[in-house]
């Protein structure tokens, strides 16, 4: 398996405080990369370094080989990179089918053919399917603002297919989502994963899910990379033990 | 506005046109002038709500625009070029300007980006005052023909509010175009979560330069239109108190809506004039009456109609729930 995701040695400093502290790992075409730690040991801001949000104070990304350090979230973004965020980011005005057209159209054509073309961008069929696959049907043209947490938590990650990326980093998709939900969002990620070949990093707190949904799983603490193995490997690690999943 | 059947909004929308072309036929000039500058305003209007309304940008310079467009015709028409070439120049003119200052925008955001485009408003201020060899400086520049359209001349106040009507018509047509198409999700989406829309592909850079570059293109058709109407023009009109004008009909008609700038043109234009007959007191009103709307619905009257209809949307939707609880019991 050829690595689709290769980071080394991110660095991110605010100010005296060292996030992310020379990170290096790699993502294999296909697999879904759990990626866990305490509170503050630097998850999310490696997301952040990874995808264009925040600049690295140092080292390299790499997609398919090819550096992409620096660039924008927009054009990582058509490159095939999709992300959820931590906290929800869903358009609250819009509604479900348009968020997902949305989350779809910049795929398509270009700025002068989204502007004479079709309103949905051919985009209303690709929405419906999706909408049909996360259990939203009843909730297509509903705001999106008027959703429950959890069902807000799915057409989140929903939006985050919608352009059909090749890798998508997930930043807590299980958070705040209830137990029946979230095995369906489960399931969602697992026919994804295997029908689209996407390839998936997510970071989450919810071990069972966490070992359950993923083949690999990277520890952090303190801005450095603590473990990396099979989620049985390291569920024994004791340096994990110690640092995350406790006694 | 999804809450009233097509026929009856296809039927509504048909009646008010209708109003518009047959009523002010027995206008007298004073009539139609108000019903002109009405048109004029919205189009100006829809400009800012585009900018501010669908796209999420504070912008205190619309009213710059609408003088940037008014000065460029009022310079070609006296010297005898054709009111719609000067209309597709103060378009190109305005849109250009309205793109680079769209790059402050790119930097700051909310009440930083207002005072940005507010220090931009007084410069376009001096320059239409002091630059006499171009403006005219504070004596103007007066004699502005009205167009002949199709060879028919609308010197007369009727077939020149015509002009204002067909154009309104036109940019309506063309902003509605806009708000469905896919850049029209893409300026809502800027205005809600720029960070968001930028993991999604979206440029945001794009389309907030975008943004501003087309509502202020509109701003300077509104100027293109609003020179031959008055036929003189001076810096004075086009001064802060006008950005601050159109920043009103926005929010008080109701920003993001698309008929927001219909509206709040209307009660701009019209509502001193009504409140007219209670002389001096009639500014005082205006204002009570503006600050009572706010407070009652800051979203603006057209955000009274859509609470309106997201109540009515809730209670079906509770109702639903209700239901599928019910049935969840049932199967437990």
């Amino acid at each position: 398996m050829s690595a689709v995701l290769e980071v080394t040695s991110i660095k991110k400093n605010f100010g005296g405080i060292s996030a992310v502290d020379g990170v290096s790992f790699d993502v294999r075409e296909g697999e879904i990369l759990g990626l866990i730690g305490p509170n503050g040991c630097g998850k999310s801001t490696l997301f952040n370094c990874i995808l264009g949000q925040l600049t690295p104070s140092g080292g390299e990304v790499k997609l398919d080989g090819q550096v992409v350090t620096g660039l924008r979230p927009a054009e990582l973004n058509k490159l095939g990179v999709s992300r959820t965020f931590q906290l929800l980011q869903v358009f609250p005005k819009l509604s479900v089918r348009e968020n997902l057209i949305l989350a779809g159209q910049e795929h398509q054509g270009n700025m002068a053919s989204r502007l004479v073309g079709r309103s949905d961008a051919g985009l209303t069929g690709a929405a419906n399917q999706m909408i049909g696959f996360f259990k939203l049907d009843h909730l297509a043209d509903e705001p999106a603002g008027g959703l429950s947490y959890g069902q807000q938590k799915l057409l989140d990650a929903a939006m985050a297919f919608m352009g059909g990326p090749r890798l998508v980093l997930l930043d807590e998709p299980a958070g705040g989502v209830n137990p029946s939900m979230l095995s369906d969002l489960k399931d969602r990620l697992v026919a994804i994963n295997r029908e689209k070949n996407a390839t998936f990093v997510v970071i989450e707190h919810n071990m069972e899910f966490v070992m359950s949904l993923c083949s690999r799983v990277m520890v952090m603490a303190e801005g450095k990379v603590l473990a990396m193995g099979r989620p049985d490997e390291v569920r024994k690690n004791p340096a994990v033990i110690e640092a995350y999943l406790g006694h | 506005m999804s809450g009233f059947a097509k026929p009856l909004k296809i039927a509504l929308g048909l009646i008010v046109i209708a109003g518009l072309i047959i009523v002010p036929m027995n206008f007298n000039r004073y009539g139609l002038f108000i019903l002109s500058q009405w048109a004029v305003m919205s189009i100006a209007a829809m400009g800012l709500n585009l900018t501010l309304g669908y796209a999420g940008q504070v912008s205190l310079a619309q009213g710059a625009f609408v003088g940037i467009g008014a000065y460029a015709a009022a310079i070609m028409t006296t010297h005898g070029w054709p009111l719609p070439v000067a209309i597709v120049v103060a378009i190109v003119l305005s849109f250009a300007v309205g793109w680079v200052l769209g790059y402050p925008a790119l930097r700051v955001q909310h009440h930083y980006l207002a005072f940005v485009t507010l220090a931009f408003s007084t410069l376009a201020f001096l320059v239409f005052r002091n630059e006499s060899w171009l403006t005219g400086g504070i004596y103007g520049i007066s004699n502005i023909p009205r167009p002949h359209i199709f060879g028919i001349a609308t010197n007369k106040p009727l077939p020149f509010y015509y002009v204002c009507l067909g154009s309104l018509a036109i940019v309506s047509l063309a902003v509605w175009w806009l708000i469905r198409s896919p850049w029209g999700r893409a300026f809502m989406a800027l205005r809600e979560n720029p960070l968001r829309a930028q993991s999604l592909g979206v440029d945001t850079r794009r389309y907030t330069l975008m943004a501003f570059a087309i509502g202020s293109a509109l701003g300077g058709v509104a100027g293109a239109l609003y020179a031959p109407l008055t036929q003189y023009i001076d810096p004075v009109p086009f001064n802060l108190s006008l950005s601050l004008d159109l920043l009103m009909m926005v929010i008080v008609g109701g920003a993001g809506f698309y008929f927001g700038p219909f509206l709040g043109a209307m009660i701009a234009v019209l509502l001193p004039e009504w409140l007219r007959f209670t002389e001096g007191y009639y500014l005082m009103l205006y204002a009570v009456a503006v600050m009572l709307l706010l407070i009652w619905s800051p979203t603006g009257i057209l955000g009274i109609l859509d609470r309106y209809l997201a109540e009515r949307r809730t209670k079906a939707a509770s109702a639903l729930r209700a239901v599928a609880k019910s049935r969840l019991e049932t199967v437990q």
